[in-house]
């Protein structure tokens, strides 16, 4: 009988090229998702050397960070090093003969949003890109992980990586979750508890009747994460929800190929007994609508809670929490719901997929932005907008003052100009609220769709169970 | 890719846990299409305010620790994003070593790609090496990479773990893709077989 083994296990053991006598392998990757940022360097190498391609077929190339939501953008990207970055992709697709949505495509969008809704990414697969939200994938029951440029290179140029194997670590999340929470609130509740370092060096599955319950946004919201509790990749059993949503997708496998994919894809379950090097356990009911505080993704508390003093921490933690508070410009002790907030921004690869839009429009429905607020909504690819225009929601958010805007990473890095004035303070759906990430000295709280629309509406962090 | 033998350097103290790599390039210096020049904004948001004018408070500013090579810091050093520009501001400052009680794994592994040396150690040897850090000039540290020590100004050593692997290709500057590409023919064998069993891929 062989050994009984995690979902993990099995992904890893069909992807293993070779392996050397001190474990290290050579890790077969079946797609390979590009983005303007992390990639110019890594296709300059290739050419310097002579190389090319190895896989083409395998790989994806998409622009997102760089790119302008705002309307007019087929006028061209005005910041030149952007634009620059932009071209270079351009160019590298093109004469690599990559895979490609450029711009004015309107599949174009977030790699991570793009990747799943073309049908690029299956159950099993090996996943990576040059970016640290491929974790998303994971939804599927891929492999999926965020890679350097330096692996970017040898990725295209060998389709493999250079790899040891993590550990495994087990996030079930048991019953179900009440009115008002969802997958943010998990996988924001998950790394409240195990802390941004949680789970370095393993490869997490989430699983549990909440999790089984999400929809696929909901799935790839919580894979997401993954990477701001410590891991490299979290993972989600394939079932019948992950099947409905790829079959028919452009890139999905079709006909007899879709029996045989479906057969072997149903294997892809941790078997009983499969053993984890790490356990952690959360009651779906006991997890509230919650927000961040401070300036590490594990700042997390209940939206009914108060801000923390840096004396309720221990170690360097208090030191920590020390600067943060002073740099989001909170006092211990101050209801989180009485924080004013400047702007609201939803999207990102966490949050930018239809889903999420339909989340905050429901609550934004009829009513106004508060005065002073500034909104803004960046749909997470070409295609989600497109939806979302035909269901009515742009509709719903440009009635309630938000700007609708075209698909992007917009300002959950800010590397183009959406971005926070220093001091600003954003209820953002986005997964880092590091020090200057959403713009030089602005405060993000991260939080849901549901939420973030909550706060655009009473102008200050909000239960959104209040407006329900 | 530059060899990493031994090192004697002054640390540089950076008893912060969490630095993120948005603290150690921020994203407007990602729009770079080179690998150099990153050394300048290393930090920038700390080191730097909102004039462009340097913060006299912040370590690296100091003039004991201008030219440091090594960097003492907290816990989970570099999480965050996989930005290789974290690694590359790093180098492009003169840094080679970074060491912490813990790394995020994707930048920890983008170390080794960039002749960097990432060294985890036990919280009580970080917290020493911390205190031998703040002595500004005087905060000489060797680390040897072949026998894995670190060396304090006083003359006392501790060891460190390593990756076997890593290490050999640290100590030798080895390029990761040449080693693969030797690998070639295993790479197809795999590929003709996975062809045959999710031709669907």
């Amino acid at each position: 009988m062989t050994a009984a083994k995690t979902l993990y296990d099995k992904i890893w053991d069909a992807h293993v090229a070779d392996e050397a006598e001190d474990g290290t392998c050579l890790l077969y990757i079946d797609r390979h998702l590009v983005h303007e940022v992390t990639s110019p360097q890594a296709f300059e190498g290739l050419r310097m050397a002579g190389r090319k391609v190895r896989a083409p077929e395998k790989t994806i190339a998409v622009p997102d960070h760089n790119v302008p939501t705002t309307p007019d953008r087929e006028q061209g990207i005005k910041n030149e090093e952007s634009r620059i970055q932009v071209e270079a992709l351009d160019k590298n697709a093109r004469e690599f003969g990559v895979n490609y949505y450029p711009v004015d495509d309107i599949r174009q969008g977030i790699v991570h949003i793009v990747g799943p809704e073309q049908g690029w990414t299956l159950p099993g697969m090996t996943v990576v890109c040059g970016d640290s939200h491929t974790a998303t994938h994971g939804a599927f029951g891929a492999l999926a992980h965020g890679i350097g440029t330096s692996e970017v290179e040898h990725v295209l140029a060998t389709q493999t990586l250079i790899q040891k194997k993590s550990k495994n670590m087990k996030v079930e999340i048991t019953g179900k979750l009440r009115p008002g929470v969802t997958a943010k609130d998990i996988t924001l509740a998950v790394i409240g508890k195990t802390g941004t370092a949680g789970g370095t060096g393993h490869v997490i599955e989430y699983c549990g009747e909440a999790i089984r319950s999400l929809s696929m946004e909901g799935r790839m919201t919580v894979c997401n994460m993954a990477i701001e509790g410590g891991a490299r990749a979290g993972l989600i059993a394939p079932d019948e929800t992950t099947f409905e949503y790829i079959k028919g997708r452009p890139h999905a496998p079709k006909g007899a190929q879709w029996e045989a994919a479906l057969t072997w894809w149903k294997t892809l379950y941790t078997d009983e007994g499969a053993h984890f090097d790490k356990v952690v356990t959360i009651k779906g009911e006991d997890i509230a609508p919650v927000v961040t505080w401070g300036t590490s993704p594990e700042d997390v508390l209940a939206i009914t809670d108060n801000v923390p003093s840096p004396e309720d921490f221990a170690g360097g933690k208090v030191d920590a929490a020390r600067r943060s508070l002073e740099y989001m410009g909170l006092k211990p002790g101050t209801p989180l719901s009485e924080v004013a907030i400047d702007a609201v921004f939803i999207g990102s690869c966490t949050n930018g997929r239809i889903e999420d839009l339909r989340a905050a429009a429901e609550i934004v429905k009829g009513k106004k932005i508060a005065t002073g607020v500034r909104g803004m909504v960046v749909p997470g690819s070409g295609l989600v907008r497109l939806q979302a225009e035909e269901e009515g929601l742009a509709e719903i958010f440009e009635a309630a003052g938000f700007e609708w805007r075209m698909a992007g990473c917009s300002m959950c890095l800010a590397m183009n100009p959406d971005q926070l004035a220093p001091e600003e303070r954003c209820a953002s759906t986005s997964n880092r609220n590091f020090e200057g990430r959403q713009g030089f000295k602005g405060r993000t709280h991260l939080m849901s769709p549901a939420m973030a629309a909550a706060a655009a509406i009473t102008g200050r962090l909000t239960d959104v169970r209040d407006l329900m | 890719m530059d060899k990493f033998t031994t090192l004697t350097g002054i640390a540089a103290p950076l008893p912060l846990i969490n630095i993120d790599t948005d603290m150690i390039i921020p994203k407007q210096f990602l729009k770079t299409i080179k690998r150099s020049g990153l050394g300048v904004n290393l930090f920038d948001e700390m080191r730097y305010d909102s004039e462009g004018n340097e913060n006299p408070d912040f370590v690296l500013n100091k003039p004991a620790y201008r030219e440091s090579q090594i960097l003492v810091a907290g816990d989970n050093f570099g999480c965050g994003s996989s930005r290789e520009h974290a690694p590359w501001a790093i180098k492009d400052f003169g840094i080679r070593c970074v060491i912490a009680p813990s790394f995020a794994d994707i930048f920890y592994n983008n170390c080794f790609k960039n002749g960097i040396l990432p060294i985890a150690l036990p919280q009580e040897d970080v917290d020493k090496l911390m205190d031998d850090a703040e002595r500004g000039a005087n905060a000489v540290v060797t680390i040897d990479l072949e026998n894995q020590t670190i060396t304090g100004p006083d003359g006392g050593k501790i060891s460190f773990e390593i990756d076997t692997f890593k290490k050999h290709c640290l100590l030798n500057g080895l390029d990761d893709i040449s080693l693969t590409l030797e690998k070639s023919a295993a790479i197809d064998t795999f590929e003709t077989q996975a062809a045959q069993s999710r031709p669907w891929v």
